[in-house]
């Protein structure tokens, strides 16, 4: 059910992936600037809007968890959520081999996209452990559910109030050209997000797909206990283990 | 025009995760009768206490409990159940009846009602005294108090006379045992107790229904503790 | 439901002043946090920005110290399900906890904005007071939707006392921003606000957001 579609996805996203790193290294134009190191804005900004919006797709279905009670929404959350989370530590490092090129320092407070992703980063980062942290499987999902949806609402809120804590506006890439990029890097950029975004959408369906196949494989193997303990204990016999070859109940 | 049962349930279901809590129970109560859950540690039998007291929400079958379909119609429920469970679910800091007019005005009951109670329970004296300082005999006549503030007509009990004297248990029998006319549906380790106080006997063992019927203390050791 | 809601948090008050365990401890806290500062910083008075962000870190750091114990009597005492089996609304007992949280930071500032003003301020307090308590209270209100939100959501936690200070900070972020920045030039120079209406809107934003989701979500946290 959820390995539907991902070879498609896999394929354009190599398709696509491959098409930006062609558009990045011999379509966009040199930054005068900074160099060739400018061109790790095409990784890191594409990579924390994706992450932003993963963020927010996992509070999105953590909200039609808590409507439906369906706990497939739940894992898609939970998948969102944490595969957002480690490509922030990505967006978190290219941040800073950017910051360290471009203005010599490994962090600046300047940039209020790389700011607020700091404080989201730290705030999510208590999503697994609060997870984890609460026994009971079905009241687990319940609270995660309303940390998605709670942390999912901040981000926005977030990111408009450090950017108004911005007093002066370093210059930045989207703001050094006025907004407007030249047509090339526009067209690498966006070909970047798009990129990065199938990638996203493809490991989020694999993982899924992995999970799923885990889950099928636990209620099997647990249903196949129950049938054998069943039919041992009608017989009177005690149940071997499954995975061990049992010998014919009447024998024992 | 026949009555609905006062309670009723089919193939209720409750999980613990991938594990099965309650599985498949179903009975039902009419009007004015007890039943009595039994069953080792482990059993259900609180898990079932608590499902129908709208604590906790079933996750498979139906229950409907004083004509109202849990979980749905829970808020329909709610101010027409007595819950006497393991906790007597007072506040240590605050005095008995600081704790029962507390209740009472959740529960949008009048405050003579609190006085009645205490009375009935006869704690009138130490109502003034926090519940940190009191025994666990005291507490448990208190707790009894907080769950008839709103005169429920069902009533669930959780081994409510465990630490209780000879004396204690006879104040509370008119207002929570046989003698009273509300219906109950009582847990009891003691079999032989037990059985003498219910009309209908539920056997529970790791989560699923073994016994429905006539209580009978020899058939259910024998299934249940065997 | 603002009878129960009322009832609730009478309740909690009750408590509170029998035990006197929140509101003392965060007003000690944060006259103990303005020492630590005191020395932290190597100054004996405060002006602008600094001063500024000192005294609105204490507050939040002294509502962790509040968070932590909203809901553990309820936990401790047996008393949720209590509320749970009353034929309440809900959300009556998050505005209940969230009206007790409020309470108490206002309480606290009674005593650590005073004891701000002796110990570090270096500008006079009376004159941007108006201005201050305005900003004070509508961070209260955020801080209160926040905290009682993040405290039921810990309750349930092994780790309690740990996840409430690292789930709550970063959510309490756009306070201390706010909070700061509108603070900053009532600490400083002429003490004119500018710019407050940035910081007003930010703030008030800030509560609507967050009580509206806490509405929304407080429910599921209750429930079983």
């Amino acid at each position: 059910m959820y390995g539907k579609g991902l070879r498609p996805l896999s394929i354009a996203s190599a398709a696509a992936l491959g098409t930006a790193l062609g558009l990045v290294f011999f379509y966009a134009p040199l930054d005068a600037d900074q160099g060739f190191i400018q061109k790790i804005f095409y990784i890191h900004v594409p990579l924390a809007i994706v992450t932003l919006f993963g963020f927010i797709a996992g509070g999105l279905m953590a909200i039609k968890y808590l409507r439906s009670g369906d706990s497939s929404w739940d894992v898609r959350s939970y998948v969102a959520i944490h595969l957002s989370i480690v490509l922030a530590v990505g967006v978190l490092i290219t941040g800073a081999i950017w910051a360290k090129a471009s203005w010599g320092h490994w962090w600046v407070w300047d940039e209020p996209t790389l700011v607020s992703f700091l404080i989201i980063f730290l705030l999510y980062c208590c999503y697994q452990p609060l997870r984890f942290s609460i026994e009971d499987p079905e009241r687990q999902a319940r609270y995660a559910a309303v940390f998605a949806i709670i942390a999912g609402a901040f981000v926005p809120l977030n990111f408009v109030a450090v950017r108004l804590a911005q007093a002066f506006s370093h210059p930045r890439v989207l703001s050094t050209t006025g907004g407007n990029m030249p047509g090339s890097m526009r067209l690498t950029f966006l070909v970047s997000v798009l990129a990065i975004a199938l990638l996203w959408t493809t490991l989020w369906k694999l993982e899924l797909t992995s999970k799923n196949a885990s889950m099928q494989l636990k209620r099997l193997r647990r249903k196949l206990e129950l049938d054998v303990e069943e039919t041992y204990s009608a017989a009177g016999a005690p149940a071997p283990p499954v995975g061990t070859v049992p010998a014919s109940p009447r024998e024992s | 025009m026949p009555d609905e049962p006062l309670l009723e349930a089919k193939g209720l279901e409750r999980r613990y995760g991938e594990r099965a809590a309650l599985a498949d129970v179903s009975f039902t109560l009419e009007s004015g009768k007890t039943l009595g859950l039994f069953g080792p540690n482990g059993a259900g039998k609180s898990t079932l206490l608590r499902v129908l007291a709208t604590l906790l929400r079933p996750h498979g079958g139906s229950v409907r409990v004083l004509g109202g379909a849990l979980p749905g119609e829970a808020w329909k429920v709610r101010g027409r159940v007595g819950y006497i469970g393991h906790e007597p679910l007072l506040y240590r800091e605050l005095s008995g009846r600081e704790n029962l007019v507390f209740h009472a005005r959740l529960f949008k009951v009048p405050e003579q009602r609190v006085d009645e109670l205490l009375e009935a329970v006869g704690m009138q004296r130490r109502a003034r005294d926090p519940v940190r300082e009191l025994s666990r005999g005291m507490v448990q006549r208190l707790s009894t108090a907080r769950a008839l503030l709103h005169d429920p007509p069902l009533l669930l009990l959780d081994e409510p006379y465990s630490g209780l004297d000879p004396a204690a248990r006879e104040l509370l029998d008119p207002l929570i045992g046989r003698p009273s006319p509300r219906t109950r549906v009582l847990v009891s380790h003691d079999l032989d107790a037990g059985a003498a106080e219910c009309d209908t006997a539920l056997g529970l063992r790791a989560g699923r229904q073994l016994y429905l019927g006539k209580p009978d203390p020899a058939e259910l050791k024998r299934l249940l503790f065997q | 439901m603002t009878k129960t809601a009322w009832a609730i948090l009478r309740k909690d008050l009750q408590i509170e002043l029998r035990t006197k365990e929140s509101v003392p401890a965060m007003a000690l806290f944060s006259v103990t946090v303005f020492v630590l500062f005191h020395f932290g910083l190597q100054r004996n008075a405060l002006a602008g920005d600094l001063a500024s962000g000192v005294l609105w870190v204490t507050l939040i750091l002294a509502t962790v110290l509040a968070v932590n114990r909203l809901f553990v009597t309820e936990r401790e005492q047996g008393g949720i399900d209590g509320l749970l089996l009353a034929p309440i609304d809900r959300t009556a007992v998050f505005i209940a906890k969230a009206g007790a949280l409020f309470l108490y930071l206002v309480l606290l500032e009674i005593v650590a904005v005073p004891a701000f003003g002796i110990l570090l301020l270096e500008p006079d307090l009376i004159k941007p007071l108006p201005t201050l308590i305005l900003l004070l209270f509508l961070a209260d209100i955020g801080l209160a939707a926040v905290g009682a939100l993040v405290s039921a959501l810990a309750v349930e936690t092994r780790a309690r006392d740990l996840i409430v200070p690292l789930l709550l900070l970063p959510l309490l972020v756009p306070v201390a921003i706010a909070g700061a920045e509108a603070t900053e030039p009532l600490f400083s120079g002429n003490q004119a606000a500018h710019e407050l209406g940035k910081w007003v809107g930010l703030l008030g934003l800030y509560d609507m957001v967050f009580l509206l989701v806490a509405i929304a979500v407080f429910d599921f946290l209750l429930e079983d």
